[in-house]
Parts: C-alpha cells; sequence; structure tokens
C-alpha cells in the first residue's frame, strides 16, 4: 500500500545547467546535471569551450616553437608540459641531455608540482568552503612563481626548456632561494593539515565522497592522485623515471579507500615528497653544461614515438610522428591527464547531492586548458 | 477613539487580504496574502492585549504553518494555469449549500453571544491565582482545558504519523 | 503624547540609523578580520586603512543600476527584499541596551517570544526571493534556506525555553535582571543552552559554516543571485542585523546583557562607572567577532549534514536541556 500512495508523490526532475560560467568549475567546464531534489540522477560533461586546436597547431610550428604551446595547455602546470614534449622529442632524436640539465629539469617539474598542487587546494578547499586555505595555499605559489620569474622571467608560461636542456643555467643564488622556499613550504603544509585534515567538517565533506574502486579507476582511465587514491601504485616517476628521477629517493603516497579524502591526504603527501626530491637535487646538483649537442635545424628522421611524464595532474603523454622530411611534427597528440581523469567526474558525482558536485570538480584536479587544448 | 479607528483599519485590511487570498491568480500570491492576514489578526490580539497570543499566531501561523504551504505551493507544478471553472464534477449547488449554512452558523453565533452579554455581564471565569497574559493562558490550559488541550496534541500526532506513512516510499 | 509618542519615536528614528551604520562598519570589520586572519590587508584605498569602504559600499550599491529579469514576478520579487530586512529592524525594539528605559525602546512582557516570533518571518524573504526570480539556483537556494531555517528555529526556540524557566520571565529587561539578582549570568547555568543557540545563531544567519543557501561555489550565491543594486543591499543590511540582533540575544540571555563582569563581586563596584551601554556593546563585539572568526576558519557543511545536525542532534540535546532545567527547578 505504501509504494502504490507514494506514486502520488512521485517528483519531476530539475535539469540544471552547471557552468560554463560557474564560479566553481574551474573554467569553462558545463556539467548539465539531472537532479532528483538535490540529488545527481546523471550528469553530461560538456567541454570544449576552450579548444583552441593546440595539436593542430603544433603541426605546423617548427619543433622550438611547439614548446611556447605547451605551455598554453595546463597552464598551471607549464614547466612539466615543457618537459614532457623536450623529452619525447629528444627521445625521438636520442639526444643526450647533460647531467645538469636533467637535475634542473627535476627541480623546476617539482616546484611546478607544488605550485600546482597549491592552486588545487586553494580551489578545493574554497569550494568546500574553507576560504582561508585559497588564500595561504596561493601565498606560498607566490614564491614558487618567484623563483620562476628569477629563474626564466615568466611567472605563468615559462617556455623554460629546450629540446636537450635548458635555455639558461641557473642564476647566482637561486638554489639558496630555492632551500630556503623548502623550508618555508615544510611548515606551511603543516599549517594546510592543521586548518583542514582533523577539521569535523572538511572530514564528513570528502570522507566516503566520490569513492571509486581500483579496478573502475583503472577502467576509466584515471591517472594521478585519482587514480592512486584508489589504491593503484601507478607513478610515471618510479615506473619508469625520466629527467633525473631514478637518482632520488623519494615514496609514493597511496590510498586505501579511494574517496575525496584520501585524494587530499595524497596531494598533500606529494608537497612533501616533491620537497625532499628538490632538497636532495639541490644538494645534488652536478656542474657542467645544461645544454647537449643538437643541431641548429631540429629534423627528427622518420619515426614515431611515445612518451610519459608524470604532470602533478597525472599521465601526461606525448606522442609524435615524424616524416623525416619537414621542420615540423608530422602528427602531435597529446594524452593529457585532466581530460582522462574528468572521464572519471559522471560515475564519481551520480548519487551525490549539488554541494559535493563542486567538491568533486576539485578532487580530481581538472585544468580546462588542457582538458580542451 | 484610537482603538476604534485601529481596529476598523485592521478590519478593513483583514478582510480585503482575505479576499485576495481566495481570488489571486497565482498561489504563491494567496499565500503571501494569507501571510497578511494572520499578521493583522495578530495585530488585532494587541489592540485587545492578548500579546501573547498575537505573539504565538505569528510564531505558529505566518513563521511556521504557511511556510510549509509556501513550500509546497513552489514545489508543485505551477506551470500548469488552474482550469478556470470547468470541472464538471464540481457540485456548485452543494457548496452554495454549505456555504449557506455555514453563513447562518456565524449569524447564529453572532447574535446569541450578542444577547448573552446584552443581558449577563461577562464575569471573568474562576478568577485565576496567576497574574499576566502569559501565566493566565498557562493556568487555563492545564486546568479547566486540560483534556481539549491533550487531545489535540493526540491529533496532532496522528496527522504526523499520517503524514510519514503516505509519504514514506517503504516503512 | 510627548511620552507615549514623539520619544519612542526618536528612539526608533536613532535606533535604525545606529542599526544600519553598524552593518555598514559591520561588513568593514568582516572584511578586516577576515583580511587579517587570511595575511591580507583588506580594504585599504577608501581613507585611512580603508575605514570609508564602510561608506563606499553602500553608495556604490545605491548608484548601480537596479535589474529586474524579465522572467521574474515582479510584485513578489520587488516584495521579497523588504520582508526580509523588516522583521530583521522590528525586532531592535525588544532589545535593551543599558539599564535605563532611555537604551530600548519597548520593553514587552513577552519580548523574548516577539523577537522569535518576528525573525521568523524573515524567512519569507528568502523564499520568495528565491521563487519570484524564476530562475534554479535561487529556488534551490530558496529551499534550502527555509528547510534551514525552519529546523533551526525550533532548536533554538526550544533552548530558549530553558533560559526562560531559569530566568522566570520572558521580557528581555527582566532577564537581565534576574541575572544581576542571581549573581550568575546564565550563561555559565546553562552552558549548553549557551552553544546551542551560538550554533543555531549561525545557522538561522545564514552564517558560515551554515551558509548553503547563499554559497556562492555552489548555487552561485543562492537566493540573492538575481538582485543587484540596493535591492541586494537590502538582503546584505537584513543578514547582518539579523548577525547583531542574535549576537544582542546571546549576550543579553548568556551574558548578562548591560551588566559589568562578575555582578555579584562587590569589590568590582568601581567598574560601575562604566555606562552599561558600553558593556553591552563591547559583549556584542565579541560575539560578532567569533562569528567572523569562525567565518574565515572553517569549511562549510553539505546540506544534508546541517539537517541531520539540526534534527538528530541539536534538537534532542535542547529537549533534554528543557528537561533536565525544569526537573532542577522543580526540585530547587
Amino acid at each position: 500500500m505504501a509504494t502504490e500512495s507514494a506514486a502520488m508523490f512521485d517528483t519531476d526532475e530539475l535539469v540544471l545547467n552547471m557552468g560554463p560560467q560557474h564560479p566553481s568549475t574551474h573554467g569553462v567546464l558545463r556539467l548539465v546535471l539531472r537532479l532528483d531534489g538535490e540529488r545527481v540522477k546523471d550528469v553530461d560533461v560538456v567541454m570544449g569551450y576552450v579548444h583552441r586546436g593546440i595539436e593542430k597547431l603544433s603541426e605546423n610550428r617548427d619543433w622550438t616553437q611547439i614548446i611556447l604551446l605547451t605551455d598554453r595547455m595546463d597552464y598551471v602546470a607549464a614547466a612539466t608540459n615543457n618537459l614532457g614534449y623536450c623529452e619525447t622529442v629528444e627521445k625521438l632524436m636520442e639526444v643526450e641531455v647533460p647531467r645538469r640539465a636533467r637535475y634542473i629539469r627535476t627541480i623546476l617539474a617539482e616546484l611546478q608540482r607544488i605550485a600546482s598542487h597549491c592552486l588545487w587546494l586553494g580551489t578545493h578547499a574554497m569550494d568546500i568552503g574553507a576560504m582561508t586555505v585559497f588564500l595561504y595555499a596561493f601565498r606560498e605559489r607566490e614564491l614558487i612563481l618567484d623563483l620562476f620569474e628569477e629563474y626564466c622571467g615568466a611567472r605563468l608560461t615559462y617556455n623554460s626548456m629546450r629540446i636537450g636542456g635548458l635555455p639558461l643555467d641557473l642564476p647566482s643564488g637561486w638554489d639558496d632561494k630555492a632551500r630556503a622556499f623548502c623550508d618555508i613550504m615544510d611548515s606551511k603544509v603543516a599549517e594546510y593539515e592543521e586548518l583542514l585534515t582533523n577539521n569535523r567538517i572538511w572530514l564528513e565533506r570528502t570522507r566516503g565522497i566520490g569513492v571509486i574502486s581500483g579496478a573502475d579507476a583503472i577502467a576509466l582511465g584515471l591517472c594521478g592522485p585519482p587514480l592512486r587514491g584508489s589504491a593503484v601504485n601507478r607513478d610515471v616517476r618510479k615506473d619508469e623515471p625520466y629527467a633525473a628521477y631514478d637518482e632520488f629517493d623519494f615514496d609514493i603516497p597511496i590510498g586505501t579507500r579511494g574517496d575525496t579524502y584520501d585524494r587530499y591526504l595524497i596531494r598533500l603527501e606529494e608537497f612533501r615528497q616533491s620537497i625532499r626530491i628538490i632538497r636532495q637535487a639541490l644538494d645534488g646538483l652536478p656542474e657542467g653544461p645544461v645544454m647537449g649537442k643538437v643541431p641548429r635545424l631540429l629534423k627528427p628522421k622518420a619515426g614515431e614515438t611515445y612518451h610519459a611524464i608524470e604532470s602533478p595532474k597525472g599521465e601526461l603523454g606525448y606522442f609524435i610522428v615524424s616524416d623525416g622530411r619537414a621542420t615540423n611534427p608530422y602528427r602531435f597528440r597529446v594524452r593529457p591527464p585532466s581530460f582522462c581523469n574528468l572521464q572519471g567526474l559522471r560515475p564519481l558525482v551520480i548519487g551525490h547531492l549539488v554541494a559535493d558536485v563542486v567538491a568533486l570538480i576539485g578532487t580530481i584536479d581538472v585544468v580546462l586548458g588542457e582538458v580542451d587544448r | 477613539m484610537a482603538e476604534t479607528i485601529v481596529f476598523y483599519t485592521l478590519s478593513v485590511l483583514i478582510l480585503g487580504l482575505a479576499i485576495l487570498v481566495v481570488t489571486a491568480k497565482n498561489a504563491v500570491h494567496s499565500v503571501v496574502a494569507l501571510v497578511m492576514t494572520f499578521l493583522c489578526v495578530a495585530a488585532l490580539y494587541v489592540v485587545l492585549e492578548a500579546e501573547f497570543l498575537a505573539v504565538i499566531q505569528i510564531l505558529v501561523y505566518a513563521g511556521g504553518i504557511v511556510v510549509l504551504y509556501l513550500f509546497v505551493v513552489m514545489l508543485v507544478n505551477l506551470g500548469r494555469s488552474p482550469e478556470e471553472h470547468q470541472d464538471p464534477r464540481r457540485l456548485s449547488v452543494f457548496g452554495l449549500g454549505l456555504a449557506g449554512a455555514m453563513l447562518l452558523e456565524v449569524a447564529g453565533i453572532v447574535v446569541y453571544s450578542y444577547n448573552r452579554s446584552a443581558s449577563t455581564v461577562t464575569a471573568p471565569a474562576a478568577a485565576s491565582p496567576v497574574q499576566g497574559n502569559t501565566q493566565e493562558l498557562g493556568w487555563l490550559l492545564y486546568t479547566d482545558y486540560l483534556i481539549p488541550f491533550e487531545l489535540a496534541s493526540v491529533l496532532l500526532l496522528v496527522a504526523m504519523v499520517g503524514a510519514i506513512v503516505l509519504a514514506k516510499r517503504d516503512l | 503624547m510627548l511620552d507615549t509618542v514623539f520619544w519612542p519615536l526618536v528612539k526608533i528614528v536613532v535606533l535604525l540609523n545606529a542599526v544600519m551604520i553598524s552593518v555598514t562598519f559591520m561588513t568593514l570589520l568582516e572584511r578586516k578580520v577576515i583580511a587579517w586572519a587570511q595575511s591580507r590587508l583588506g580594504p585599504m584605498r577608501v581613507g585611512p586603512y580603508g575605514v570609508l569602504q564602510a561608506f563606499a559600499d553602500p553608495i556604490k550599491l545605491m548608484t548601480k543600476e537596479d535589474i529586474t529579469p524579465a522572467n521574474a514576478d515582479k510584485m513578489m520579487f520587488t516584495l521579497a527584499p523588504i520582508l526580509s530586512l523588516v522583521p530583521a529592524f522590528v525586532v531592535f525594539a525588544v532589545i535593551p541596551f543599558g539599564d535605563d528605559p532611555l537604551y530600548y525602546v519597548a520593553d514587552i512582557n513577552v519580548g523574548l517570544l516577539f523577537l522569535i516570533s518576528v525573525t521568523s518571518i524573515g524567512v519569507y524573504g528568502i523564499i520568495l526571493a528565491g521563487w519570484a526570480s524564476n530562475s534554479k539556483y535561487p529556488l534551490l537556494a530558496g529551499l534550502r534556506a527555509s528547510a534551514q531555517l525552519i529546523s533551526y528555529e525550533i532548536a533554538v526556540t526550544m533552548t530558549l525555553v530553558s533560559v526562560i524557566l531559569t530566568a522566570g520571565t520572558l521580557s528581555m529587561v527582566e532577564i537581565v535582571e534576574a541575572q544581576r539578582e542571581t549573581g550568575w549570568w546564565i550563561g555559565f547555568i546553562q552552558p549548553v543552552a549557551f552553544v546551542l543557540v551560538l550554533i543555531g545563531g549561525l545557522a538561522e544567519t545564514n552564517r558560515a559554516p551554515f551558509d548553503m543557501p547563499e554559497a556562492e561555489q555552489e548555487l552561485t550565491g543562492g537566493f540573492h543571485t538575481e538582485y543587484s543594486g540596493m535591492r541586494f543591499g537590502l538582503f546584505f543590511l537584513a543578514e547582518y542585523a539579523n548577525m547583531i540582533v542574535i549576537s544582542a540575544v546571546v549576550v543579553v540571555l548568556f551574558w548578562g546583557g548591560w551588566l559589568r563582569p562578575f555582578p555579584s563581586v562587590g569589590a568590582l563596584a568601581l567598574l560601575d562607572y562604566i555606562p552599561s551601554w558600553i558593556w553591552m556593546f563591547s559583549k556584542m563585539f565579541l560575539v560578532l567577532y567569533l562569528f567572523i572568526w569562525i567565518r574565515a576558519t572553517l569549511p562549510r557543511y553539505r546540506y544534508d549534514q546541517l539537517m541531520r545536525i539540526g534534527w538528530k542532534v541539536l534538537i534532542p540535546i535542547a529537549i533534554a536541556n528543557v528537561v533536565i532545567t525544569a526537573v532542577v527547578k522543580v526540585l530547587l
């Protein structure tokens, strides 16, 4: 009887168009939510609002010019984009990169990881309503941007690497500043933890929210912290070391429950591991040139290659085909981690409330510039 | 004098708003007019020096119950305009009869109480041992009107259980 | 005539202006305090240390274009901000700011109930704003707000019953007098009630961590998404006026209103030379500061968690508190 009369109280579903202009879709992501009350029954993820055709553009630029296009994909982690691209071309051309250059690249990539995670932490916490963390995280990100500015003159789109090495050596005194930054950052990570990790409200908002099993995460092609949060031990830095990662000691944090809180803890631990790597790299920084022997005119022989690195967001891969005749790639394809992780949004979001949707967009850490390219 | 002016102003307001409740096309407008009616009634209580009753009127009716009305009105589908007097099942004669009976009843009460108040001086029922608006009301509720008071609470409980049974999908 | 009409009117005018000015400075205080908490400076441009920002904001709001969405219900859209502002201002009538009748507009014998009932009217402003905007985010926010306000009103009202039992009166002035006579602020006798009213007050004024109805990250500003200009300003005014009311209520009910600290200790009688309203205002300031501090520190609850806390935690505790208070009262 109860079920019959309940039909009387059946409700219509509400279609809510979240974005592309919305304060917490991290750019121009658009979600078409189908709501039952405030519970999400289904979601369409619509993207493409910042598609600039970077892949196609790259096929009409010469090899060096592409570096600055890669800056503009994941614009909060430009250095790792540069690194991935340069290493791919180096692999294609079989160029030897000097050890000092590889060390500096590692330092830059890890600084970039901290900067990117700062931005993630700030926006994620702000989505859940903790607005002070946002400004704290940006305060530290600012220090990193200052370091980058001193190194290459730019603060966001660095164009900081070259095929075969680096355009510049480190300015004198830079390593001391980087060391000082590591000390500051250590205490600041503790500060973030103080504000959030054991905060009741934070726990209630993140524990058990957006749980995904390891098998599902692999099936969806998730990568980076969202994958490791589900207890899958996969980090390109360990599994297929590049730059100078094989020479350093560091741990890969792994989650157990696969929820938003685990992904949060993983990224916080990655702050510490990144600091550890930077310290080791600064201490063991070898002397020598920063640029390998590379011809003036780059013209790789015909062939194709795929190379992946661990960007702050996950596995960033480049697939490049050269036809051996032109000074530009024949085919240029990026495996962007944000794009792949965004595939996980739908299964994560369904069944949760509207308030969780913003937390879940935050937890997969997408940058729309990279999703759309 | 001032009291009379206030009384008639309020009465006109109450009646006008009450008519608006029935005639407004939009259900939300009706509910808002209803709130206004309740507020004016509360003001009337203040004029009668029943402050406690006035405040409770606002708290319970305007602040509590009508909010729930508004809730329901907002949630149900309002895109459909109300069928304008076309329901074939409408029992016009029956409705008219009911309204007439109601009117007669009200008139009867008015006439009866008028006669009574004219003939007998309304002595305060058994002088209550307490002073003040609130205390007096509490005293009456828990002595003379204890049984109706308890019955009303049981009735409310039944209504609440009924609503839960109806709305809950599986018990 | 002078006593029954003229002086109350003067008091009302003065009080309303004082409320509006304190609201503008309240916003400045909030921005400054949060800025300091976040290692920023806050407003610095208008006047020395940005003090005149308090006047720049209202001027900006008043001169902005006042937009009514084409598909909005015009009448309700206009009515909503008024409906939320008026109750927020009316309740100031029964708040005693000092020991002399000069410092309050009215001392009615059901003062506390009056306050509760009038604030309960304020929810209409929010619901109607959500509905009249004819837009989905405000509608969701309006529903959230009304559910939240109703739930927490029950908890707060229940809690206030235990305070009323302790003080033995409904009049705001007499509640403070009762605290003077016993020499104990009710906050020390009823600490649980104090915490409940504080939490409930945060929820009823839509303040963090219960600011779901306006959660800009989720509902893009909530019920006032579609409002601009001074109509938005009215909502803003109402919200902050409500905060001041809650702080005043907390102080009057729990922390001795205008009484000096330790009202029963004769050795501190020296403190009586400080006017009573200064005590009242400094206590209110502390409560308001606490509200701002909480906003700078805590993340936001989710809507269902908020309702769970309201119904399954606060209301049972409030009822238990009433029962315990009643039993103790009878036994003593």
